[in-house]
Parts: structure tokens; C-alpha cells; sequence
């Protein structure tokens, strides 16, 4: 395995399995009455978030701590970065005071990679901008695992927002490696450019594609990248995109919703469908913390670089 | 490559595991309260046979288990992060039990203490006991087994492999000189 986590796509077939094996023992971890391991005792954790995130950073910290690292929080608010501080002179910052590994979460696309350089310990990339998110790509083919079985094969339909979505680009590229065949649905607004060039399908029309899905996964309507009038109303955006009732009920009987949170209930999601049986959404931020307690120890549990 | 020769053939393993479990039933007067954990790979392999024969000779089910020590070892920095292996206790947990470790080889004594960590996160044993196919020497730790299938005088550039039929599709306990390379 690579010494950074920078991009699903630079995770081979094996990398991927060996992660989602050593989550599937590490949750076993989780069911006991002490959680604790001392793995990664010494061992220094900085999580670096220039963004705001609450499930990601607690989820890194909850893996990290339950390893025995030690866990730094730096968040940009009220920090040097508010300051005028440059990333590069805070990777320096960090690298002084020993960090093994950085987390990091930038709103620009390709700041874990320029801090990779930066840096002697391991990177891990805990979203940037609109590129990617591995680690939420890894727990998602880990819930689909855990509910289906296997991902050879299987249909996974990702819908909405795939334009600013690091989360639908990571998990194209991922499940296309783990044999999975991914199919794109979102208002053509809402593409990417490139997506021709990525390895799936693209469809406008979610009522065909659902039938045949082993998995949905809803994405969020991030308003907060919106700077453009993307779709005419919110309402027709439900009306089209949406999953409701419905369309859950033209799903297959076992096929499974995820969402990668935090949810717009009503909006890409009725609430009625977030909170059925067969929607993994609790289960996915439980599975966050196992896989990244075994992307932590894979890269750092061994000799260092 | 490297000159082994068999120092146990397949009935050798068989009637010392055979032994073993009668040692068992011996010293924890029927098993009431024992618990066999195997130490991955081949340790779980052991521990599932010593509980089959102690089933066959007194027709009690003990439980069996296995505790994976990878996270718990010392030498993990000194080589590439190494794949999980399975931990997998017995329903009834481990608290008030005799718990019997069993493993393949018995060398350094350092999986033993690894075990011995994983153990304590687990539960409170009254009793913790080890039993080992071949115990080889070289100890660097104050640990002893209490169940020995073969004492097997080695050099330390000597190297001891443990086939198991579960696994490699023969029962063996090999010696190999240093390979010479």
C-alpha cells in the first residue's frame, strides 16, 4: 500500500480488500466491552480540518483513539490559519511537532496531495474541495459489503449532486476497482464535465435505472457550493431526483439506500425511506470509524517509512 | 534451497495432540470451566482438534475460540503493517473460565505475551494455561508451556514449520536448517 491516502483511485484491488478484511476483524473490536488497542501507542494523529465537518473529524479521532494514538485537533477557526497562515507553513508547524500521520480536510481540491510533499508522515485525505473522499468511498463499499455479501458485480446507482460530490467521485472509482458496476443519475446540470472519461454509466432518468439497482446512494444537495442556479426549484429537484416512497418501492426487494450524510431530509431523501430497514445510514457512520481505524493501521501500525 | 527433515510425521502430531488433550482433562479434572483459544493460523487449527478429541474422550463440548495478538505484538514496527487475523470468543465469554492458549511453536515466548495482552482486554480468566505442538527453546520471555507436544532442541538458525492438514493438506513438523542462500 502507498505510504498517503490521497485518491480511491490509487488504491489497487488488493490494497481495497486488505482494507475492508482488516475493518471486518477490527469491528469485532467494536462489539467488545474494552474497545481499546494498543496498536498506535506513541504514535501521533493530527487531525487538520480547514472545513467544516463534524461526523468525519469525531470519526477520525474515535479510530485514531481507539488505536492509542495520540490525537492532535487542529480546526482553522481561531487558529493561525485565520491569521493569514499558509498551508504550507502549517504542514511545517506540524511536522515539527512529530506527527505520524495528517488528516486533512481543505475545500480545495489537491491540498492533501501538495501536503503530501510537505510532509515525512502519512497523509490521509478526509475530503478535498470537490475532488475526493477515499475514506467515505471505503466505508460505503464496506456497509455494502457487510449487507450484500460481495461488490463483484453488483449494481450500485449514485444520485444527485455528482458535480461537487468528492464522495461520488471517490466511490466510482473505488467500486469500479472492487468490480462493482456504478451508474451515475443526476440533472445534467449536475455532471461534471469529465464524466464521460470516468469508469461508469450516466443516466437523466431514475425511475429506469432503479429497478435494476442492488444499491442507491443518495447524495446531498450541497447548497453551500451552489453558487449557480443549478436546477429551477428545490421542489422539482424532489420531484425528479428525489427518493420517496414510491420509488423505494420500485427498488428491488433487497436492494439497500445509503447516504453519505448529513442528510436533507425531504429534499434528496424522504424521511420515511432514511429510516427504514434497509437504508444503512446509522450503520455507515459505525463503519466509518472501523475503516478508518484500518486505513490508521495499515499505514502506520507498520515500520515507518 | 534450504535441507528440512520431518521430525514429527502425521501420527507423531496425532497422538501427541491425543496426549494433550488427556493432559488437559487431567489437570483441570474433566474441563468444567476450560476454554481453548487458538492463536491464529495454525494455533486455531490446534484448538479446534484438542476440542474435539476431549469431546470424543469424556463427551463434554468445551468451548473454542480463537485471539488474533497481531495488534498486541512488539515487533510491529519492525516490519510492514501484517494482515488481521480472526478473534473469535466462545458465547459465554472468558470471565471466571480456565483458558487454555494454544499454539503451533513455542519460541521466543513474545506471541505468548502478546496473547496475554489481548487476554486482559477481554475478560478475567481465573487461570490462563499454554499448550504448544512443539516447544523449540530459546525463550526471551519468563513463560512456559504447560502442555508440550514435542520438546525439540533447535539452533536459533534453525527454522521450525508446522503443517497442519486444515490448512496445508498434510500433518507435519518440519526442521529446516539455515537456508542456504
Amino acid at each position: 500500500m502507498n505510504r498517503h491516502l490521497i485518491s480511491a483511485g490509487d488504491l489497487t484491488k488488493d490494497d481495497a480488500l486488505l482494507i475492508l478484511d482488516t475493518a471486518e476483524e477490527l469491528a469485532r473490536v467494536t462489539e467488545r466491552s474494552i474497545k481499546k488497542l494498543p496498536t498506535l501507542r506513541g504514535r501521533t494523529v493530527v487531525n487538520l480540518f480547514f472545513e467544516d465537518s463534524t461526523r468525519t473529524r469525531i470519526s477520525f479521532e474515535a479510530a485514531a483513539k481507539r488505536l492509542s494514538a495520540d490525537v492532535i485537533n487542529f480546526s482553522a477557526k481561531g487558529s493561525s490559519v485565520s491569521k493569514g497562515e499558509s498551508l504550507k507553513d502549517t504542514a511545517l508547524t506540524l511536522e515539527a511537532m512529530g506527527a505520524d500521520a495528517v488528516v486533512i480536510r481543505h475545500s480545495a481540491s489537491g491540498a492533501p496531495h501538495r501536503l503530501a510533499n510537505w510532509v515525512r508522515g502519512s497523509v490521509v485525505n478526509a475530503g478535498d474541495g470537490t475532488h475526493e473522499h477515499p475514506t467515505q468511498a471505503l466505508l460505503d463499499a464496506f456497509s455494502m459489503r457487510r449487507r450484500l455479501g460481495g461488490l463483484e458485480g453488483r449494481k450500485v446507482t449514485i444520485v444527485g449532486d455528482v458535480l461537487h460530490s468528492r464522495v461520488a467521485r471517490s466511490n466510482v472509482l473505488l467500486l469500479n476497482t472492487l468490480g462493482a458496476e456504478v451508474t451515475l443519475v443526476a440533472p445534467p446540470t449536475l455532471l461534471p464535465v469529465s464524466v464521460g472519461t470516468w469508469p461508469c454509466e450516466v443516466s437523466y432518468d431514475l425511475d429506469a435505472v432503479l429497478p435494476k439497482s442492488d444499491v442507491v446512494m443518495m447524495l446531498r444537495v450541497q447548497k453551500e457550493r451552489m453558487n449557480a442556479a443549478y436546477f429551477p426549484s428545490e421542489r422539482e429537484y424532489s420531484r425528479r431526483y428525489g427518493l420517496d416512497r414510491d420509488r423505494f418501492a420500485k427498488m428491488p426487494d433487497e436492494a439497500i439506500v445509503m447516504h453519505p450524510g448529513p442528510m436533507n431530509r425531504g429534499m434528496e431523501i424522504a424521511a420515511e425511506v432514511a429510516d427504514s430497514a434497509r437504508s444503512t445510514i446509522v450503520e455507515q457512520v459505525a463503519n466509518g470509524v472501523t475503516i478508518r481505524m484500518a486505513v490508521l493501521y495499515l499505514l502506520l501500525g507498520g515500520e515507518s517509512a | 534451497m534450504s535441507d528440512s527433515r520431518a521430525v514429527l510425521e502425521a501420527p507423531d502430531v496425532h497422538r501427541a495432540l491425543t496426549r494433550i488433550a488427556h493432559e488437559i482433562l487431567e489437570r483441570t479434572k474433566g474441563a468444567g470451566d476450560v476454554v481453548l483459544l487458538g492463536i491464529p493460523t495454525r494455533g486455531a487449527t490446534l484448538a479446534r482438534r484438542l476440542g474435539d478429541r476431549i469431546e470424543q474422550f469424556e463427551g463434554v463440548k468445551i468451548p473454542v475460540g480463537s485471539v488474533d495478538i497481531t495488534m498486541y505484538r512488539d515487533d510491529l514496527r519492525l516490519k510492514p503493517a501484517r494482515p488481521l487475523g480472526r478473534t473469535e470468543l466462545p458465547s459465554d465469554g472468558i470471565d471466571g473460565k480456565v483458558v487454555v492458549l494454544v499454539d503451533d511453536v513455542l519460541y521466543s515466548g513474545r506471541t505468548v505475551r502478546a496473547a496475554l495482552d489481548a487476554l486482559n482486554d477481554l475478560g478475567r480468566p481465573t487461570a490462563v494455561q499454554l499448550a504448544t505442538l512443539v516447544d523449540r527453546g530459546h525463550r526471551e520471555l519468563p513463560i512456559r508451556a504447560d502442555y508440550v507436544g514435542k520438546n525439540l532442541p533447535t539452533a536459533k538458525s534453525e527454522k521450525v514449520k508446522v503443517y497442519l492438514q486444515e490448512i496445508d493438506g498434510r500433518d507435519a513438523v518440519l526442521l529446516m536448517k539455515e537456508d542456504a542462500r
